[in-house]
């Protein structure tokens, strides 16, 4: 649905050259939940801006449900008829809101469809709606002011959903949100996505965000994607940063010769007695460092830390036997746990 | 000098001011208004970012702000008389009240704008708006408030400079102020003047104010002054008290 390709973005200002995105390649699946986590300066904001074209690319393609819109762009600062036109099929929204304070909830949600060129009327049952749908139908005449920060952005929601567009863009939607407005305007976001078929690129520097709704994860860092994929892919990847900033396990090792693994399961290998058949197999005392068992992106996965005798020489076979019952082992070097990745 | 003898007196000269600055405010906001847009648009990362466009047009602006209005009204006679077939009365002090006046607000309108959230433009720009669009339905509403009480300061200038336009034939309440009060020692006349225009300052302050504050208290970026909140204050919120104090 999203496609960017070698996408990069310098800012010149007074002879300096800043890279902000250095040859992105992004491919967001129709229909999914995308998140891109990484810290501030890495490149986020341009990258979702580059998406619409709010930000034109130095180099490289985005092309949005088949339309190559760098090639829209035409010249100059100003956005040609078309690139708008393709705008409007792009919803988005913002981490301060963005509400015009001027206007009341509703005329706010009908601003897009001002643009659009739509009758009064037809405006006016869209927008309610649409306000109906994000549970703020009795807001409607009320202004921006006197909204709470997670209904403001309900309403950005809401407006950014006027235009029917097919995919939504959300930047840092709930970061200026306290953890339980949060939830429930990424349950809105979730549910928004299973209603109507909506794909969503989302930014955001909150793991929580990706952990609870996303469907695929790219972790980016100085203008680059690190990592990629679906979140069942990253997490059956071995090493991955993401992975384990999604779901991190900690657990000290008892003493210096031990092997300490990280065992990850997710789905049919989840249902397996291997712990105990490990154990009884080759006579060996596990101990449980730590476990928890959660739910990413909608899929149930469990981890845990455990700790066999012996150095990692002498446990290759058994490390062995719990790779070819499907599971994903990462063995834990020396006393330093796996590096936790972007927070 | 009766009450009787000066009534009419003050009553043309208040005509006279009137016509002279409602008619320049009017042309200084018709005119004023799209030239602060446009210093703001053609500015470095505006929206229709146009160096020579902004720097010529900021020029013109520095150099009519700065020129002291009894110079710029000689410097404009024979334009005025071009306009309006004469340089003599309230009608004709009008073109260089207003050719004052367009500046002073066009720099004010520039403040106002540019105190816009730049996410609102970039939110409107991201469905799909053209910079018209975004004029007229981001920039200009949202700073209406500062843009009223803009003109509230330009009309009190304009007020000002009329007095002076007056001296030169202008008519209105500084001429009557100068002619009968100064020249002809009625003092009593002039106190009066002085009066009228003190209390037209203050109403035309006073509404100003109002019409900006009611505008901001419905868009809500802050609330009512402290004044209105104490009056209105329901619950003795700690936060009120300290806000008053």
């Amino acid at each position: 649905m999203i496609t960017t390709s070698g996408l990069t973005k310098v800012y010149r200002s007074r002879g300096r050259e800043v890279t902000a995105l250095d040859g992105v390649d992004l491919h967001v699946r129709e229909g999914e939940v995308y998140g891109v986590i990484g810290q501030s300066g890495a490149g986020k904001s341009s990258l979702i801006r580059c998406v619409n074209l709010l930000e034109r690319p130095t180099a490289g393609t985005v092309t949005v449900a088949g339309q190559d819109l760098t090639a829209l762009a035409g010249r100059g600062p100003r956005a040609g008829k078309e690139l708008r036109q393709a705008r409007s099929r792009i919803g988005m929204v913002f981490q301060h809101f963005n509400l015009l304070s001027t206007r009341t909830v509703q005329d706010n949600v009908e601003l897009p469809l001002e643009i659009l060129g739509r009758s009064g009327k037809e405006r006016s049952a869209k927008a309610l709606e649409l306000l109906d749908l994000v549970g703020l139908a009795d807001k409607a005449k009320s202004y921006p002011a006197q909204l709470s920060g997670g209904q403001k952005q309900r309403v950005g929601i809401a407006r950014a959903l006027a235009g029917d567009p097919k995919v939504l863009l959300s930047d840092e939607a709930t970061s200026a949100l306290d953890p339980e407005t949060t939830r429930s305007i990424l349950q809105l976001l979730r549910d928004l996505n299973r209603q109507l078929g909506l794909t969503v690129l989302l930014i955001t520097h909150e793991m929580d965000v990706v952990k609870s709704i996303c469907d695929s994860a790219a972790l980016m860092e100085a203008g680059r994607i690190v990592e990629s994929g679906t979140v069942s892919e990253l997490l059956a990847t071995p090493g991955s940063e993401l992975a384990a900033a999604l779901f991190p396990v900690t657990g000290e090792r008892s003493a210096e010769d031990r092997t300490v693994l990280d065992v990850t399961f997710q789905g049919e290998a989840a249902t397996q007695p291997v712990i105990s058949q490990l154990s009884r197999t080759y006579n060996i005392d596990i101990s449980i460092l730590g476990a928890a068992i959660d739910t990413v992106g909608g899929l149930q996965v469990g981890r845990m830390r455990i700790e066999l005798p012996g150095r990692y020489e002498d446990n290759v076979v058994p490390v062995g036997f719990l790779r070819e019952q499907g599971l994903q082992i990462d063995v834990v070097e020396g006393t330093e746990p796996i590096k936790e990745g972007a927070r | 000098m009766t009450w009787s003898e000066m009534q009419p007196l003050l009553a043309q000269a208040c005509q006279e001011t009137l016509v002279m600055v409602g008619w320049s405010t009017l042309i200084a906001v018709v005119v004023g208004l799209p030239i602060g847009v446009l210093l703001v648009l053609t500015d470095r990362g505006g929206l229709l970012q146009n160096t020579p466009v902004n720097k010529t047009l900021g020029q013109i602006v520095n150099i009519a702000r700065s020129m002291p209005f009894i110079i710029l009204m000689v410097a404009l006679m024979s334009f005025t008389r071009w306009v309006t077939g004469t340089t003599i009365g309230s009608e004709a002090a009008v073109v260089p009240l207003a050719i004052g006046g367009i500046p002073f607000f066009a720099r004010l309108v520039e403040t106002a704008v540019r105190e816009v959230d730049g996410g609102l433009v970039e939110a409107v720009q991201a469905m799909g708006g053209n910079t018209w669009t975004i004029v007229r339905k981001v920039l200009v509403p949202e700073a209406l408030p500062s843009l009223i009480a803009s003109t509230t300061t330009t009309v009190i200038a304009l007020i000002g400079y009329s007095a002076m336009a007056g001296t030169v034939g202008g008519g209105g309440l500084g001429d009557l102020a100068v002619r009968y009060g100064y020249q002809r020692f009625e003092s009593g006349l002039m106190w009066i003047t002085v009066a009228v225009l003190a209390v037209a300052i203050s109403v035309i302050q006073f509404a100003g104010d109002y019409a900006a504050r009611t505008l901001h208290r419905r868009g809500g970026r802050s609330g009512p002054g402290p004044k209105l909140r104490l009056l209105k204050a329901k619950e003795p919120a700690a936060a009120d008290i300290s806000k008053v104090a």
